[in-house]
């Protein structure tokens, strides 16, 4: 689990706030669930900070496992996007209107056909 | 530079092809344009930097103390490769290099690339491999748990998205970015409850010999400084030989051993780090040949003065040419640079010389030192192998450390590739990154030999994954046509 860093600025109208959240909101779903997130950012940071740290459930036992490496090496924080499953969160940009999942399990055929 | 932005904009051929857009690739790339070469600079991520300069563009981190000034250095790297005539590939991965046995003049490597799921052969004279380096895996009983990241990872959060964890953090390990990042994040007003250092004491007397080179680094003042800076302003507990991270569903406390002493520390989350060890996945996959560093304890490409592989036509820079730090890997990618366009006929011999004297005399100074580094924090054996039979050792496919001493104990199973026939070890989606060292040392200990002696996994492409229909989609060559006409 996330939060910006307390890095706090004085913006041009004098009124203190985050460095972070001076960047467009985008908006997206995960597990239907309408949520935001900073434009920028990728889908697991995205994750993280909006306080989701378990993205998946293992194939071998269903363990909940969520972002490890954050640099592409782990796949720990495969999810599906869009009906796409297996894909690295940490090294997918969040984009608008995404419908992120949790993968649960192995990647699904039918996901594929989206 | 030209940016590319899909995969059709990716022309057939280049002279040089370079993987990884960190200090050495992008050096690689600066040099080797300046010599009039077709560059291809090809890299995962969606912005230049590599880790240790991540975001270096994009980092909504302004205050530029949070940081600090070593990860600003990388703004005159990425202007200087911005102003070069490269092409750069971002958010495109590169899942296979095979040698080309086509006659087609200057094609040595075929390359396959993917990028927003659309996959494509090209073709390159010469290859730098600038893969960079990974964490090392630090295998501890419920290192799976969600909350538990490495330490790099809550530094990529805090470069590419200015966000650090939430609530109370504790910070396990040893070595120069553990206290480099313990600093990061107190700067940026993240809660670290404790940091346990696992520096094992008797590293001491090993370091010591190397102590002379380290007295003349760089290193020394700004590894002193953060050393000084975590003890005084974070709660320091030294001495630890292990570590059992506890919770349900997620971590909520880390269970601390200092010798026969135990003690439990509530956190919400926990950042593990024990050293990074080069990114060999690629490399053992294009067939270049490894050896087992001892000073650095991990596996190491073979490479000569210029950074050229075991393959001809393919070097290795940056630290997946063994651990050398950002700024020697800046300076790598420049030789590296220089023999390509030297391999290719652009300057002789001579002038490959002289321009990388001055290049070379830099690169000594910059990894004076590193040894002493090395010995110290070289993690204890009950961390590289270890001792709690339940630990997950194998992330992807749930293998435990009790499986594999089993397997190459009883069933006397002699190496890794050996031991994925009978534990799927290394067979998951990571494809060993994160379970390899571990399986190795392991069978190492389990049967009273060297990691050295027990080789490593044999990698073959896709070193990532590519989808079926993608690589059904790439068109046929003209041979794999005449291989099935008759």
């Amino acid at each position: 689990m996330f939060r910006p860093m307390s890095e706090l600025r004085l913006a041009s109208d004098g009124k203190a706030e985050h460095d972070a959240t001076r960047a467009p909101r985008l908006s997206f779903s995960f597990d239907g669930r309408p949520l935001t997130g900073r434009d920028g950012d990728t889908v697991a940071a995205t994750l993280l900070a909006n306080g989701i740290d378990a993205c998946r459930e293992t194939p071998v036992s269903g363990a909940p496992r969520g972002p490890y490496c954050m640099m592409g090496v782990c796949f720990e924080c495969l999810v599906v996007i869009d009906g796409v499953g297996n894909r690295q969160g940490c090294m997918v940009p969040l984009r608008e209107g995404m419908a992120i999942e949790t993968q649960h399990g192995r990647r699904q055929p039918e996901e594929t056909q989206a | 530079m030209k940016a590319v932005a899909e995969i059709g904009e990716i022309a057939d051929h280049y002279d040089l092809v370079i993987v990884g857009a960190g200090p050495a690739g992008l050096s690689a790339a600066s040099r080797a344009g300046e010599h009039g070469l077709s560059v291809l600079l090809v890299d995962e991520n969606p912005a230049p930097g590599g880790q240790i300069y991540r975001s270096i563009t994009t980092t909504p981190v302004s205050d530029r103390t949070v940081l600090g000034e070593d990860y600003w250095r990388g703004s005159a790297i990425v202007a200087r490769f911005e102003r070069s005539a490269a092409s750069y590939a971002a958010r495109c991965t590169v899942w296979s290099i095979a040698p080309e046995d086509s006659d087609l003049p200057g094609a040595a490597f075929e390359i396959g690339l993917s990028l927003d799921g659309h996959a494509r052969l090209i073709m390159a004279g010469q290859v730098i491999l600038a893969t960079g380096a990974q964490e090392r895996p630090f295998p501890i009983p419920g290192w799976t748990l969600p909350g538990v990241m490495t330490a790099g990872a809550a530094q990529i959060a805090l470069k590419s998205s200015a966000i650090v964890p939430k609530g109370r953090i504790v910070i396990a390990g040893c070595g120069p970015l553990l206290y480099l990042l313990a600093g990061q994040l107190a700067a940026a007003g993240a809660e670290i409850v404790a940091v346990l250092d696992t520096t094992p004491r008797r590293n001491w007397s090993a370091a010591l010999g190397a102590l002379p080179g380290f007295l003349r680094s760089p290193y020394l003042a700004k590894g002193l400084r953060l050393m000084a800076k975590a003890r005084r302003n974070l709660r320091f507990i030294g001495g630890v030989t292990n570590l059992t991270a506890e919770g349900t569903g997620r971590v909520s406390s880390v269970r601390v051993e200092r010798g026969n002493a135990t003690q439990s520390i509530a956190c919400d989350t926990l950042l593990l780090h024990h050293g990074v060890i080069p990114s060999v996945n690629l490399s053992n996959a294009a067939g270049c040949l490894h050896d087992f560093d001892e000073t650095q304890h991990g596996w190491v490409p073979q490479l000569d003065d210029w950074f050229a592989s075991s393959v001809p036509g393919i070097a290795i820079a940056g630290d997946g040419a063994g651990i050398g730090g950002a700024e020697s890997a800046a300076l790598r990618g420049e030789i590296a640079a220089l023999d390509a366009a030297r391999r290719l006929g652009r300057i002789t011999i001579p002038e490959r010389d002289a321009q990388a004297a001055p290049i070379r005399a830099q690169l000594e100074r910059s990894l004076r030192g590193r040894r002493f580094l090395d010995l110290l924090y070289k993690p204890a054996m009950q961390f590289l192998a270890p001792p709690v039979d339940e630990t997950i050792i194998c992330r992807c496919e749930e293998v435990t450390a009790g499986q594999v001493r089993d397997a190459a104990k009883r069933l006397g199973v002699t190496g890794p590739n050996q031991m994925k026939a009978f534990l799927r070890c290394g067979m998951g989606p990571c494809q060993g990154r994160l379970c390899g060292p571990t399986v190795v040392e392991l069978i190492a200990q389990a049967r009273g030999t060297t990691p050295a002696e027990v080789g490593y996994y044999r990698l073959r492409p896709p070193v990532k994954p590519v989808t079926l229909a993608e690589l059904a989609s790439l068109p046929p060559s003209e041979a794999a046509v005449k291989a099935v006409v008759r």
